[in-house]
C-alpha cells in the first residue's frame, strides 16, 4: 500500500474545512458590517440582526462536519491510522470537494444577501420573518452539497 | 382552522350617549372603524384634529418625562422584563390618576424643564472647560493678555508654528524690519506651537508684527482681561458653580421618581383619549344624533348589538359584507395550532376565497421542525425553558407567547426525534460512560440512527416532503370544488396527480431507485401498466388542458407544454427536504465533536472540570445555531415548498378601535 493514500485524504478533511470556513468567515463578516450599521443607528434590533448576521456561518459547520466524519474514518481520531490505497485517499478528497467550493462560495453570496436582509429589518422590523428567508434559499444549495458529501464520504469502503 | 367570519355593524344613537357608546367600544376592542356614508347636508363629520393634537403631545410630553426618569433613575429591571407585560391596573387605579392629571402634566413638564436646565449647565461647563484649556500656554504670563502695555510700548501676544527658536524670531526681525526693536519672551513651548509675548514701541506694532507674521505669527483667537493664572482660578469656581447647580438639578429630577407609575397611566390614558377623538373626528353626526359603523367579528356582533340597544336609545344594525368588500382578517384556531398563527402571519394572512392553512400546517411545522433538531436533551431544554417562561410570566404579550409556545410544541416533537434516533447531547452516553466508567453504554435508538443508514433517512425525507406537497396541492383541489370551479380542479389538481403519482410508481420498481434504497419493489405487471398509463395521460392532458384560456390553438399547445416542464419544479420542491436529513446529521454530529473535544482531556479533576466547560459551552453553541436553522428551514419548507402550492396571503390584519397602551392595561371590562 502506498503512504500517499492517507495524505491525500487527510487533504480532503482539510479542503472541507478551510474552503467552507474561509467562506463562511468571509459571509459572516459582510452581514457583520451591515449588522453594526443597524445596532448604531438603532440598538434594540440587536438580536434580530445578529440572527440575520449567523445565518451564512452554517456553511463552516458543515465543513466541520465532512472534515470530522472523514479524519474519524481514516483513524486520525482513534489512534490507529487507516490503511490506504492511493485511489482510496483521492475518493475520500474528490467526496470532500462539493461541501468545500460549495460552501466557500454559498457563504460568501449569503453574506451579501444576508447583509441586504439586515437592510430589511433596519426599515421594516415587522417583516423579520421575510428577511430571514432570502438568505436561507442560498443555503438550499450549500445544505445540497453537505448531502453528496456526506453520503461519498460514508459510502466510500476503507 | 377558520378565519373569523366579520360583519358590519352600525350603531346610529343620541349624542348624549355619545361619549359612554364609543368608551365602551374602545374598552371591548373588537370594532374596526370603517365608515361608508359619505358627508351631506344632514350629516356632517367634526373637526377633531387639534385636540387629538393636544393629546398627542400630552402623551409624547409624559413619555418624555418617563425617558428623562430613566436617563437619571434608571428602573431596577430584570432580565426577562421583556416577558413581563404590561402591569395590569384596576379601574380605580385608573380612575385615581386621571384625576390627578393635570398635575402630573405639570410635573411631566417640570423634569423635561429640568432636563434641558440640567443640559444648559453641562453645556456651560464644558465650555469653561475649553476656555481653561486655551488659557493654560498663557499661564506663565504675568500681565493681562489684554493688557495695552504702558504709555510707549506694546505686548503683543501669539503663536509661531513648532519648534520655533527665540533665535530664529530676532532673525526673522533683523531680516524684515531692521530699523524697529523689539523684545521677545517665549512664554511657552508646545510640540506644534510656541507662544510669545513681543514687547516694542507703540509705533513699531504694525511693522513688527507683519514680520513675524511672515514667518507664521498669529494672534490668539480668544483673549481675556485677567492675569492668565487669576482667570483660570475664575473659570475653575464657575465650574464649581455650574456643577452644584446641576446636582441639585439632578437631585430634584430624582424626586420625581416616585411619580414614575402615574406618569405611566396618565401617558396611556392620553393615548387612549388621542385614539377616541380620531375615531370621533370620522363619525358622521347632525344635529342629535351620531352613526357608527365598522367590522365586528361575527361571534361578537350579537353580545354587543344586544347590550348597546338594552342600555341606549339607539338603533343598532347587523349585516352581512358585501361581495366585494375586503374585510380584516382575524385567525381562529385550537391551542395548538394558534401557537403557529405567528409564522402565518409572518408570511401573509389569508385573503378573501383562501382558507387559513394555519391548523395543517402546524403539525408539519412540528414535524420536520423536530426532524432537524433531533436531539432528544436538546428538545427537552427548549421544551422545558419554554414552559417555564410561559408559566412565570403570565403577562407577557400575546406574541410573545405565541412563539414561546411554538418553540415548546417543537421542543416536545424534537425529544420524540431524538429517541427514535437515539441522539442525547450527540453521543454524551458513549463518551462519559467510556471515559469515566470504562465500559461503553450507547443508548439504544427506537428506530434507527440516522449516522448508520443515511439513506434511509434520506428517502424518508422526500416521502415526508411528497406527503407534505401532496397536502398542499390537495388543499388547492378542496379549494377549486369549494368554488365550484371543477374545469379548474381536473386540470391543475387531478391531472397533475395522475402525472406524479403516475410517474413514482414507475420510478418505485427502478433500478435507480433499487440501487438507492438496496432494496427491490416489485410491483405486478398490471401496476406498472397502469402506472405508465396514468403518467402519460396526466401528462397529455396537462399538455392539451393547461393553456385552456387561450383560443389560439399552437399557443395552447405551447404553454401547455411549458405548465409541463414544471415537473422539474416537483423535482427541485422534493429534494429540497433533503434538509430534513442534512440539519438532523450536523446537530448530532457537530454535538458529537464537541463530547469528542471533551474526552480528549485527562482522567483527572482538571481534566473533568474543563470538561464539563466545553460541554456547556460548546453545546449552548450548537444548541443555538441549530435551534437558528431548524427554524429558518422549517419556515422555507413551509412558505416555498407548501404554501408555494396553493396560498398567496396578503390579508389585511384586523386592526381594532380599542386601548392601545404602552405600559399598563386596564383590566378588561366585560358585557353585563
Amino acid at each position: 500500500m502506498s503512504e500517499l493514500g492517507i495524505v491525500y485524504a487527510l487533504l480532503g478533511a482539510a479542503v472541507a474545512v478551510l474552503l467552507s470556513g474561509t467562506g463562511s468567515a468571509i459571509g459572516v463578516g459582510i452581514a457583520g458590517q451591515a449588522a453594526s450599521g443597524v445596532v448604531t443607528e438603532d440598538p434594540s434590533k440587536f438580536a434580530k440582526v445578529l440572527i440575520i448576521q449567523l445565518l451564512p456561518g452554517t456553511q463552516g459547520l458543515y465543513g466541520l462536519l465532512i472534515g470530522f466524519i472523514t479524519l474519524s474514518k481514516i483513524g486520525v481520531l482513534g489512534g490507529g491510522l487507516a490503511d490506504l490505497s492511493i485511489q482510496t485517499g483521492l475518493l475520500i478528497l474528490a467526496a470532500c470537494l462539493p461541501i468545500g467550493v460549495v460552501g466557500l462560495l454559498s457563504a460568501i453570496a449569503q453574506g451579501k444577501t444576508a447583509a441586504a436582509a439586515i437592510g430589511i429589518v433596519a426599515k421594516k422590523p415587522d417583516q423579520f420573518g421575510k428577511a430571514m428567508l432570502f438568505p436561507a434559499m442560498v443555503e438550499t444549495y450549500a445544505i445540497l452539497a453537505l448531502l453528496i458529501s456526506f453520503l461519498s464520504v460514508s459510502g466510500i469502503q476503507v | 382552522m377558520a378565519v373569523l367570519k366579520m360583519q358590519r355593524i352600525s350603531i346610529c344613537a343620541l349624542k348624549r350617549d355619545r361619549k359612554a357608546i364609543l368608551e365602551k367600544l374602545q374598552s371591548l376592542g373588537v370594532l374596526e372603524v370603517n365608515h361608508v356614508i359619505e358627508e351631506d347636508d344632514l350629516f356632517h363629520k367634526m373637526d377633531t384634529a387639534g385636540r387629538k393634537l393636544g393629546f398627542e403631545k400630552a402623551a409624547a410630553l409624559a413619555d418624555q418625562a418617563l425617558e428623562i426618569l430613566e436617563k437619571y433613575v434608571p428602573e431596577k429591571k430584570s432580565m426577562f422584563a421583556a416577558l413581563e407585560g404590561k402591569k395590569l391596573i384596576g379601574p380605580e387605579e385608573g380612575k385615581a390618576v386621571q384625576e390627578e392629571r393635570r398635575e402630573l402634566l405639570k410635573d411631566a413638564r417640570a423634569i423635561y424643564d429640568l432636563d434641558r436646565e440640567h443640559a444648559e449647565w453641562a453645556a456651560n461647563i464644558s465650555k469653561l472647560e475649553n476656555s481653561i484649556e486655551s488659557l493654560t500656554p498663557w499661564l506663565a504670563l504675568d500681565v493681562p493678555m489684554q493688557s495695552a502695555g504702558t504709555e510707549k510700548t506694546a505686548v503683543i501676544l501669539g503663536t509661531m508654528p513648532g519648534e520655533t527658536t527665540l533665535e530664529k524670531v530676532y532673525e526673522v526681525l533683523g531680516e524684515k524690519a531692521p530699523d524697529e526693536g523689539a523684545d521677545v519672551h517665549v512664554v511657552s513651548a508646545e510640540q506644534s506651537a510656541v507662544y510669545l509675548a513681543v514687547i516694542c514701541m507703540r509705533e513699531s506694532v504694525p511693522k513688527v508684527e507683519e514680520a513675524l507674521r511672515s514667518a507664521g505669527f498669529a494672534r490668539p483667537s480668544q483673549v481675556w482681561d485677567k492675569i492668565p493664572a487669576l482667570q483660570k482660578q475664575e473659570f475653575e469656581d464657575q465650574i464649581e458653580d455650574c456643577r452644584q447647580k446641576t446636582d441639585k438639578v439632578e437631585k430634584e429630577i430624582r424626586g420625581f421618581a416616585s411619580k414614575r407609575e402615574k406618569l405611566k397611566i396618565v401617558a396611556d390614558y392620553y393615548r387612549i383619549r388621542a385614539e377616541k377623538y380620531a375615531v370621533l373626528g370620522q363619525l358622521p353626526q347632525s344635529g342629535r344624533t351620531f352613526v357608527i359603523s365598522g367590522y365586528i367579528p361575527q361571534c361578537e356582533a350579537e353580545k354587543v348589538a344586544g347590550y348597546l340597544a338594552g342600555n341606549y336609545d339607539c338603533v343598532v344594525d347587523v349585516e352581512e359584507l358585501k361581495e366585494d368588500e375586503e374585510a380584516p382578517v382575524i385567525l381562529k384556531n385550537n391551542p395548538f395550532s394558534a401557537s403557529m398563527e405567528g409564522v402565518v402571519e409572518s408570511y401573509g394572512l389569508p385573503v378573501k376565497g383562501e382558507i387559513d392553512p394555519t391548523t395543517i400546517m402546524s403539525f408539519f411545522y412540528v414535524f420536520f421542525f423536530g426532524m432537524m433538531l433531533s436531539d432528544a436533551a436538546y428538545g427537552a431544554l427548549v421544551a422545558v425553558v419554554c414552559a417555564v417562561l410561559v408559566w412565570k410570566f403570565p403577562r407577557m404579550s400575546a406574541g410573545m407567547k405565541k412563539s414561546l409556545k411554538l418553540f415548546l410544541y417543537c421542543g416536545i416533537s424534537t425529544v420524540v426525534w431524538g429517541i427514535l434516533f437515539g441522539g442525547y447531547f450527540g453521543n454524551i452516553v458513549d463518551i462519559v460512560s467510556g471515559k469515566f466508567f470504562g465500559r461503553t453504554i450507547t443508548p439504544p435508538a427506537l428506530w434507527f440512527v440516522p449516522l448508520d443508514e443515511p439513506m434511509k433517512l434520506l428517502l424518508y425525507s422526500l416521502l415526508f416532503g411528497v406527503i407534505h406537497l401532496f397536502t398542499g396541492l390537495a388543499i388547492k383541489g378542496y379549494l377549486c370544488v369549494r368554488d365550484g370551479k371543477i374545469m379548474d380542479f381536473f386540470c391543475d389538481v387531478v391531472l397533475w396527480f395522475m402525472l406524479l403519482v403516475g410517474l413514482i410508481m414507475m420510478l418505485l420498481p427502478s433500478e435507480l431507485f433499487a440501487s438507492i434504497a438496496q432494496m427491490e419493489i416489485v410491483f405486478p405487471e398490471a401496476v406498472n401498466t397502469l402506472a405508465k398509463v396514468l403518467a402519460a395521460a396526466g401528462a397529455i392532458g396537462i399538455v392539451l388542458m393547461s393553456g385552456r384560456s387561450n383560443k389560439n390553438p399552437a399557443l395552447r399547445i405551447a404553454l401547455g407544454a411549458y405548465d409541463l416542464y414544471n415537473i422539474t419544479g416537483w423535482l427541485s420542491d422534493v429534494l429540497s427536504y433533503s434538509r430534513l436529513l442534512a440539519l438532523g446529521l450536523a446537530t448530532g454530529v457537530i454535538a458529537s465533536v464537541i463530547n469528542q473535544m471533551g474526552s480528549m482531556l485527562p482522567n483527572n479533576i482538571i481534566g473533568i472540570i474543563f470538561f464539563i466547560l466545553i460541554f456547556i459551552v460548546g453545546h449552548a453553541m450548537n444548541l443555538a445555531i441549530n435551534l437558528l436553522g431548524a427554524y429558518v428551514h422549517t419556515n422555507r419548507l413551509q412558505f416555498v415548498e407548501f404554501f408555494g402550492k396553493f396560498y398567496e396571503g396578503g390579508g389585511r390584519p384586523f386592526d381594532p378601535f380599542k386601548e392601545n397602551t404602552k405600559y399598563a392595561d386596564v383590566k378588561e371590562e366585560t358585557l353585563s
